[in-house]
């Protein structure tokens, strides 16, 4: 009973005596801080991808709660709604970013741009990138060891074994743009974040003279030009023999997409526009329509492609190869597409 | 040319040595043992040690294979070390089922959960062999009598526990201690045997010296102090650290446990470290402790300690003072 | 034998051309000068499409202090001066000109005299390397004259030559110091003198006694000039390993430099054209270059004009062997591997090395066993498994605190890797983003002041 009361009586005295050391040390040692740092972390994703450019979710609460101006601040994983409940809180103004997602700006397949050599080093595209040219004969193009996919922070990027290329997921995408910073070829862009993940942009960053490009890459932008004449917005420039449609300015027409060559101009989440006479782009919707009434002549677009572009092969292949493409691809019922500025009447396409 | 031009950053020349090979080396250094261990205890130590090794080789293979789903690890012959070593830690009469019980503890528990070989804190066939000794006390402190008119004395138990237990430190003739003629686990009975496969693995290139050299000085210089402040018998003065050089698990410990790679440090700085670590936590276990052998016990716990050691001990640098 | 203090690994050293006397290859039609071949700044082509050159004419000129100038190393027409693609593939300017005759500028001294006479004084010498663009000729390609031009309250102690060779493979400098070698003593000469010391030490490692003695009996006739037998272990060859090892002395971490400890040193290729520079008026336009590999049918030593397209020195060797795999610019430590074998011998190109078979492939890469044969092959007492490990996780400013500027990329580390772990490719990596990032704090601090 005795070694019992005094077993008792010891740990309560140990444990006393340990509460006042710790009550003191932590009265000592106390770090006065905002607890509306706290607060706004909360509010964050939690990600601590660094895409705002501080090292994590703490470090952009700091900077929202103790700056004046938090206009050049933006989480672009919460986006624009964490923002404003951010900025809500804090009685301040929150900066407005349109949605983004990562693009992989370059088409050169293993299929369409053969490999040179061997690389044997590091599986990095920056150690190969400060090595040499990389395995294929372009300078520019992605490299395909995948720095992007491992600094993606949300499994947002995968490789595509079979075309060697990167791909992003873009409903997993935050655009925190860790893969931006990490490509050795800044190969990948933030672009604008259309609905339902559309999207056109060029994917190829090569700023090679056309003939060194064909040499090196079959998907490769050769600038000629020809999608900076038909873009009716303005939208594409070629600058340094690149051609590059500017994601705010474009309407997502599609005409570019038919007029390229090489087929460096991608189009996401939609069908192509088949090929329409130039000067009446309501004769567009008519070859759908005709299309889609007669399933059976698959020739049908592509013969007015034929009569519209004259006997351009890599257009009309382009138009059959569209129509294939519809008729590959039965989910989806109808695709809308906006066209509120440009003047047009919304396309809808029937399949 | 129809071959494409290979291309990779410098250097292009690359080692002649590779993980199975230095593996491999490991394990013939450890041949000399084993063949003394048949001598001095029989037949049944080839049983224990095939034993051992196929239990680690299966459990590694077993594990790679169905729980990581990784390439198959079992050709770089680490798992055949450890299998080597554990059996080596294991007195030559016991049961088989302990040997395989050791033997996935020492794989499944210590190494693969870490994500194999080079992740491990601790040395696996450590581990298992000092959870036999706690979950099979009995078995695995039954030595089997060494057939020695010399060692009437001391039929059944090891020198260790024999002085442990009051017995003069001369109680064994040190040719003894050398040709391993005394009680003890598998491997650790003949000192001359390991110091061969040591001067092996130093001259493959395997291991430096400072890890094993280290443990063994301090352990000489501790016992040395010790018999000072004991006083008595002036031939105490050399026996006493002479016979915990070579009695028990010191020379096996100190040669092949402590050096395993993964487990020791990066430096030779901390490798010194962690040698005079070992040779007194064993020194102080064997005098003071509870049992009367504490090689492994000493190299478990200086192998928890070697993360801090890589983090504060650096090499020294090129040009700073 | 002295060695350096800490590190190195000793390869196999396949020195296969050892024995092969230095053959002058034929002159090439064309060559491709690319402007940047050295440390610092690219030169300033000096002529334009059409022009006519002669042997040894300037064409490109300094951009600034820290640059070098290049000479015409035949004579013709520029064909062009333009971006062409180099040995990795990547575009680089380059002055093209097509062969038309052998004629020389005429200043240039071409007998092969030995003129030991040198009335100049230190700046007229320095000034002379300087106009002959001559550059470290042993692969780092830094400037000599920038080299010589020693800092002010700074003070060079002694000269130290590098006869180190202690890349595998490669005998450029072997033979060079074995049949120039009185001209290289005499470069050793003019070096002492430009940088004011009475002190000069040659260090050649051991596994070239024929140089060693050839070299010892030929100092004899020369005022302050010591022969060291080093020890053979790489990377010797490494400018502070070599202090370390001639004189114990260890240059700090940068940014500090050799000059800090009191030591200026030069290859020997680079000594023997300073000799040429001064005393025959030529300027770098040449150079020995070791042609080599298991599978080359003749390892060769060529005296080879700058520009040469690599692919004409692997012709002269016997072709290109049936199992090449790689084609590496310099020895296989630390040379490049090259894609393009239409590509120019450069100033600092010493070698040529063919890989072929199994030779030419990195084996697979295992786990890291923490062995720590990479922390104790590092000659700069770093750990590179670490550093890797660090600079794949993209963990810049740790890896800055474990001093990973010190790095002399020398490739122990991952030689002597039994797991062939890519040590140094990262580490390289890291030491590359790191550099940029010291840079940039740097540029972000300058205004301020």
């Amino acid at each position: 009973m005795e070694v019992l009361f005094y077993t008792v009586l010891t740990l309560c005295v140990l444990g006393i005596l340990a509460a006042v050391i710790l009550y003191f040390v932590a009265q000592k040692f106390k770090v006065e801080e905002d607890p509306r740092i706290d607060e706004v972390e909360k509010m964050l994703p939690g990600a601590n991808c660094g895409g705002c450019g501080f090292a994590g979710c703490r470090g952009l609460s700091e900077a929202l709660v103790k700056r004046d101006d938090i206009s050049a601040l933006f989480c672009p994983v919460g986006g624009g709604d964490t923002m404003k409940a951010v900025a809500a809180y804090l009685g301040k103004a929150a900066a407005e970013k349109e949605p983004q997602t990562a693009t992989i700006r370059c088409g050169g397949t293993c299929e369409k741009r053969p490999r040179t050599n061997k690389f044997d080093g590091a599986k990095s595209c920056a150690v190969a990138a400060s090595l040499y040219v990389g395995e294929t004969g372009c300078a520019f193009g992605c490299l395909g060891y995948g720095d992007c996919a491992d600094v993606c922070s949300f499994g947002a990027i995968t490789i595509n074994p079979a075309t060697g290329l990167p791909e992003v997921d873009p409903d997993k995408c935050t655009a925190c743009g860790a893969c931006v910073k990490a490509c050795p070829k800044r190969v990948i862009e933030l672009r604008k974040k259309w609905p339902k993940n559309r999207a056109v942009y060029v994917s190829c960053v090569s700023k090679e003279k056309g003939a060194a490009v064909m040499k090196a890459c079959k998907a490769g932008c050769i600038a000629c030009g020809k999608c900076e004449k038909v873009c009716a917005f303005g939208a594409i420039t070629v600058e340094g023999n690149l051609a590059y449609i500017d994601p705010l300015k474009c309407k997502l027409c599609r005409k570019c997409v038919n007029e390229c060559p090489t087929g460096a101009i991608k189009l996401v989440g939609m069908d192509p526009l088949p090929k329409a006479p130039k000067a009446a782009p309501a004769a567009a919707p008519k070859a759908v329509v005709a299309a889609a009434a007669a399933p059976k002549a698959v020739e049908g677009p592509a013969t007015i492609a034929l009569k519209a572009t004259g006997t351009n092969p890599l257009l009309l292949l382009n138009a059959k190869k569209a129509v294939m493409d519809s008729k590959a691809d039965k989910s989806v019922e109808g695709t809308v597409v906006e066209l509120k500025e440009s003047g047009l009447k919304p396309l809808k396409f029937m399949r | 040319m129809a071959n494409k031009l290979i291309v990779s950053p410098s250097p292009h020349v690359q080692s002649s040595q590779s993980t199975a090979s230095i593996m491999r080396d490991v394990v013939i250094a450890l041949m000399p043992a084993l063949v003394v261990s048949v001598v001095v205890f029989g037949l049944n130590v080839l049983f224990v040690t095939a034993l051992s090794v196929l239990s680690c080789v299966l459990f590694e293979y077993l594990i790679q294979k169905f729980v990581v789903k990784g390439a198959c690890t079992i050709s770089n012959w680490s798992a055949v070390v450890t299998g080597v070593l554990l059996a080596f830690n294991l007195p030559a009469t016991i049961p088989w089922w302990i040997v395989v019980i050791g033997a996935f503890v020492a794989i499944a528990v210590a190494k693969m959960t870490f994500g194999g070989l080079g992740k491990n804190p601790f040395n696996p066939a450590l581990v298992g062999r000092v959870f036999l000794l706690i979950a099979y006390p009995v078995q695995m402190t039954s030595f089997p009598v060494v057939e020695n008119p010399a060692l009437d004395a001391l039929s059944g138990a090891t020198p260790l526990a024999a002085v442990k237990f009051g017995a003069d430190a001369g109680i064994v003739p040190v040719e003894n201690l050398m040709l391993g003629l005394m009680p003890g686990s598998l491997g650790e009975v003949a000192a001359f045997a390991l110091l061969a496969g040591f001067v092996y693995l130093l001259v493959r290139k395997v291991i430096t010296w400072h890890i094993p050299v280290t443990v063994l000085a301090t352990m000489a210089v501790f016992a040395f102090v010790v018999a000072l402040t004991r006083g008595g018998d002036a031939a105490l003065l050399w026996q006493f650290p002479l016979f915990h050089v070579l009695a028990g698990g010191a020379m096996l410990g100190a040669i092949f446990m402590a050096t395993d790679y993964a487990t020791s440090p990066m430096t030779t700085k901390g490798c010194v470290i962690f040698a005079v670590g070992i040779g007194v936590i064993t020194m102080c276990i064997r005098l003071w402790g509870a049992y009367p052998e504490g090689m492994s016990f000493a190299i478990l716990i200086m192998n928890a300690c070697v993360p801090l050691i890589n983090k504060y001990v650096k090499p020294k640098r090129f040009g700073v003072k | 034998m002295k060695t350096f203090p800490m590190g190195g690994v000793h390869p196999q050293e396949n020195k296969l051309s050892r024995g092969k006397a230095i053959e002058v290859l034929p002159l090439p039609e064309v060559v491709q000068i690319p402007l940047g071949q050295h440390i610092g700044a690219p030169a300033t082509a000096k002529v334009a499409k059409g022009d006519k050159v002669l042997t040894g004419q300037l064409i490109a000129e300094a951009t600034g202090f820290m640059s070098a100038n290049i000479h015409s190393p035949i004579s013709g027409t520029v064909q062009s001066v333009d971006m062409v693609e180099n040995g990795q593939g990547l575009r680089q300017m380059m002055i093209t000109i097509k062969r038309e005759g052998d004629e020389w500028v005429e200043s240039i001294d071409r007998s092969t005299e030995i003129k030991r006479e040198c009335t100049l004084d230190a700046a007229a010498i320095i000034a002379k390397i300087k106009d002959a663009g001559i550059v470290g000729m042993g692969g780092a390609t830094f400037p000599t004259h920038v080299k010589l031009s020693i800092p002010p309250g700074k003070k060079a102690e002694c000269l130290i030559i590098n006869g180190v060779e202690c890349e595998p493979y490669l005998t450029s400098d072997h033979r060079t110091m074995l049949e120039l070698g009185e001209e290289m003593l005499v470069g050793v000469e003019i070096l002492m003198k430009a940088i004011g010391v009475d002190k000069a030490i040659v260090g050649i490692e051991n596994n070239k006694p024929d140089a060693i003695a050839h070299l010892t009996e030929l100092a004899k006739k020369f005022q302050g000039i010591v022969i060291e037998p080093l020890k053979v272990m790489y990377p010797q060859g490494g400018e502070k390993q070599l202090i370390a090892a001639v004189t114990g002395r260890q240059v700090p971490p940068p940014p500090a430099l050799p000059i800090d400890v009191g030591a200026v040193v030069c290859n020997a290729s680079t000594t023997y054209a300073v000799y040429r520079a001064v005393q025959k008026n030529m300027p770098l336009i040449e150079r020995v270059v070791t042609l080599t590999g298991k599978g080359v049918k003749e390892p060769k030593n060529l005296l080879t004009r700058m520009g040469t397209p690599i692919q004409s020195l692997i012709d002269a060797a016997g072709g290109l062997p049936e199992d090449a795999g790689k084609v590496i610019n310099g020895g296989p430590m630390m040379g490049r591997a090259m894609i393009n074998l239409q590509s120019p011998v450069t100033k600092g190109c010493s070698g040529i090395t063919i890989m072929s078979g199994k030779d030419a492939e990195r084996k697979e890469i295992g786990q890291c066993m923490k062995c720590a044969k990479c922390v104790s092959a590092c000659p700069m007492g770093l750990e590179p498994y670490l550093l890797a490990k660090l600079s794949k996780k993209r963990q810049w400013e740790q890896i800055e605190a474990e001093m990973i500027t010190s790095c002399i990329e020398c490739g122990c580390c991952q030689s002597t890797c039994p797991s062939y772990l890519p040590l140094l490719d990262w580490v390289r990596l890291g030491k590359q983003t790191v550099m940029g990032l010291i840079r940039a704090r740097m540029a972000a601090q300058a205004p301020k002041k």
